[in-house]
């Protein structure tokens, strides 16, 4: 069906198809109107889900891995201080091997008390065991939903997915939504530790030096097989519904002399940008990077690099940035713009890569006198 | 593209307005997005949302710096607010309803939405419904065709006179 949906209408949208058994969830601008619109899908019976309003995010997480170690669907949804909130049983949820989604709206952290999108919530989660993919449209937001949902339950992976979308640039704008017909693209969970009341075993026990790091390895191997799982499902994707994104979505990069490095909405705006450059003769390419947990393959040799960071790691410079110098063994042009939904413009983005100065640092709009 | 940027006071409908703009236009099989400016939202205080239509899909999500139309939902905003701000040239202004403002030279269309609404009897919390007269009126100018904008007030809305104040507007608009 073709309607117009916001970003978080999207979200709630996909999991009302994919059917949870459990929801918990705590609201939090601009998150709320997720768990707000499942919330109405419960009451009016349109979704058949245990619905749990719990009181804070700790608590969301946590019974949302309780949920999950029965071998129930799960799904939350949070955002920024939230997120911080529940970091513990972030920690546990994939320590725990628990195919849970939860949307993330990607918003700054406080003080100053900031409601916009940044990507430092979710960043600051990066090293948690969760996969992680960002979306730059509500048609996407949607989409990757359902694919999270394939993905974190397929048995080769069993690691929970988090899907971010930036705060009111897209949580809170209209576009056009194509809702599919799911069928059976995602199968049944099989959970194979499971509680399983007939043959009880212990969950969560004193693991010692001897056999710690092995589950640490585990997450990491599952990590590592995830690849295979998304382009998979994202194959399937495209043969049932016919739209595919990949691993980072790439504009214009074949025969780029620089390629701009983003997230989020900021990178379907930085391909306005290339299209601009492109008519001033400046070989330009977007690659927005989608899927930052487990971490892309990116193709970006002998090519100039900007990346812009919406995010920060105070001390050390833009996360994304450190991601691509140290992954890709390029010496980028850091960006870091967009904090607490500062205005970017596709022009400021033209500008960026028309001005740049490989190997430096650039925070948008500081200036000495800041 | 085609820019709107719509003034309203928190609680007249200018958001909602912009999402019935957008859906109208998909359903004329163009792209759309809608979006407000978020501050501290509070009944009575302007508020700002814009729209985009075009025959491609949209990748821009930075506010609308250079609208082709603004429309005002209520007037006594222009007391405090330069709606004409950032106005391309050639552009056009659809007010609620005349007031002696200067329009510098801008083409300027207006017609009551407020009169229209009472007349309806659409009021909502003491406030009367513009949301959904404006966009009979922007039909009238052009910017989605009428069949859209009704189907897309129906879609949003059940009560049918909400479809009655967009003809209604429509109808009053003078070009």
């Amino acid at each position: 069906m073709l309607t117009i949906a916001t970003g978080n209408k999207a979200v709630a949208a996909a999991v009302k198809q994919v059917s949870p058994e459990v929801i918990a969830a705590y609201p939090i601008t601009p998150q709320t109107e997720i768990v707000e619109q499942i919330a109405e899908y419960v009451t009016n019976g349109e979704l058949k889900s245990q619905y749990i309003p719990v009181e804070s995010e700790h608590s969301a997480m946590a019974a949302c891995i309780g949920a999950s170690i029965t071998g129930a669907r799960t799904f939350t949804a949070t955002s920024s201080h939230g997120l911080l909130y529940m970091h513990e049983m972030v920690n546990w949820a994939a320590g725990g091997r628990l195919p849970i989604v939860m949307a993330n709206v990607n918003r700054a952290l406080g003080p100053g008390w900031n409601i916009w999108a940044e990507h430092t919530d979710s960043m600051q989660e990066r090293d948690t065991g969760w996969l992680q993919v960002y979306v730059s449209t509500v048609q996407e937001a949607y989409d990757t939903t359902l694919m999270a949902f394939r993905i974190a339950e397929h048995n080769d992976v069993l690691l929970p997915v988090m899907v971010n979308l930036d705060g009111f640039s897209l949580s809170h704008i209209n576009q056009s939504l194509e809702t599919v017909d799911l069928g059976d693209f995602i199968p049944p969970l099989r959970l194979p530790h499971a509680i399983d009341v007939k043959n009880p075993r212990g969950y969560g026990p004193l693991t010692g030096p001897e056999d710690y790091f092995k589950f640490r390895w585990d997450i990491e191997r599952s990590m590592r097989d995830s690849v295979k799982v998304v382009e998979s499902t994202e194959k399937e994707f495209f043969r049932r519904f016919g739209r595919s994104y990949g691993f980072t979505d790439d504009y214009q990069c074949e025969d780029a002399d620089v390629v701009v490095v983003s997230m989020g909405t900021l990178g379907k705006e930085a391909e306005v940008s290339i299209d601009l450059l492109r008519k001033e003769g400046i070989k330009a390419g977007s690659m927005r990077i989608r899927w930052l947990r487990p971490f892309p393959k990116l193709d970006l040799k002998g090519r100039d690099v900007v990346v812009i960071d919406r995010d920060y790691s105070f001390g050390y410079g833009g996360i994304l940035a450190d991601a691509v110098r140290s992954k890709c063994r390029a010496d980028p042009y850091s960006v870091i713009a967009g904090l607490g939904g500062q205005e970017v413009t596709y022009d400021d983005i033209a500008g960026f890569i028309r001005g740049r100065r490989p190997g430096e640092e650039s925070w948008f709009g500081v200036t000495p006198d800041v | 593209m085609y820019e709107i940027r719509i003034h309203s006071r928190g609680g007249q409908g200018g958001v909602t307005a912009a999402k019935l703009l957008a859906l109208a236009a998909f359903r004329d099989h163009k792209y759309a997005t809608a979006f407000p400016f978020y501050g501290a939202e509070r009944r009575g205080a302007p508020v700002v949302s814009f729209v985009r239509i075009d025959e491609s899909p949209i990748r821009v999500y930075s506010q609308i710096k250079k609208p082709d139309l603004i429309v005002v939902l209520d007037n006594s905003i222009m007391d405090v607010v330069d709606v004409l701000h950032g106005l391309r040239p050639g552009g056009k202004v659809l007010l609620n309803g005349t007031l002696p403002h200067d329009m510098k030279g801008f083409q300027t269309l207006s017609v009551d939405l407020t009169t229209i609404a009472l007349r309806l009897n659409l009021v909502v919390a003491g406030s009367p419904i513009l949301n959904t007269p404006v966009i009979g009126a922007l039909a009238k100018m052009g910017i989605v065709s009428m069949d859209s904008a009704k189907s897309a007030i129906s879609e949003m809305f059940s009560d049918d006179r909400n479809v009655k104040a967009a003809e209604a507007a429509f109808q009053e608009l003078v070009l």
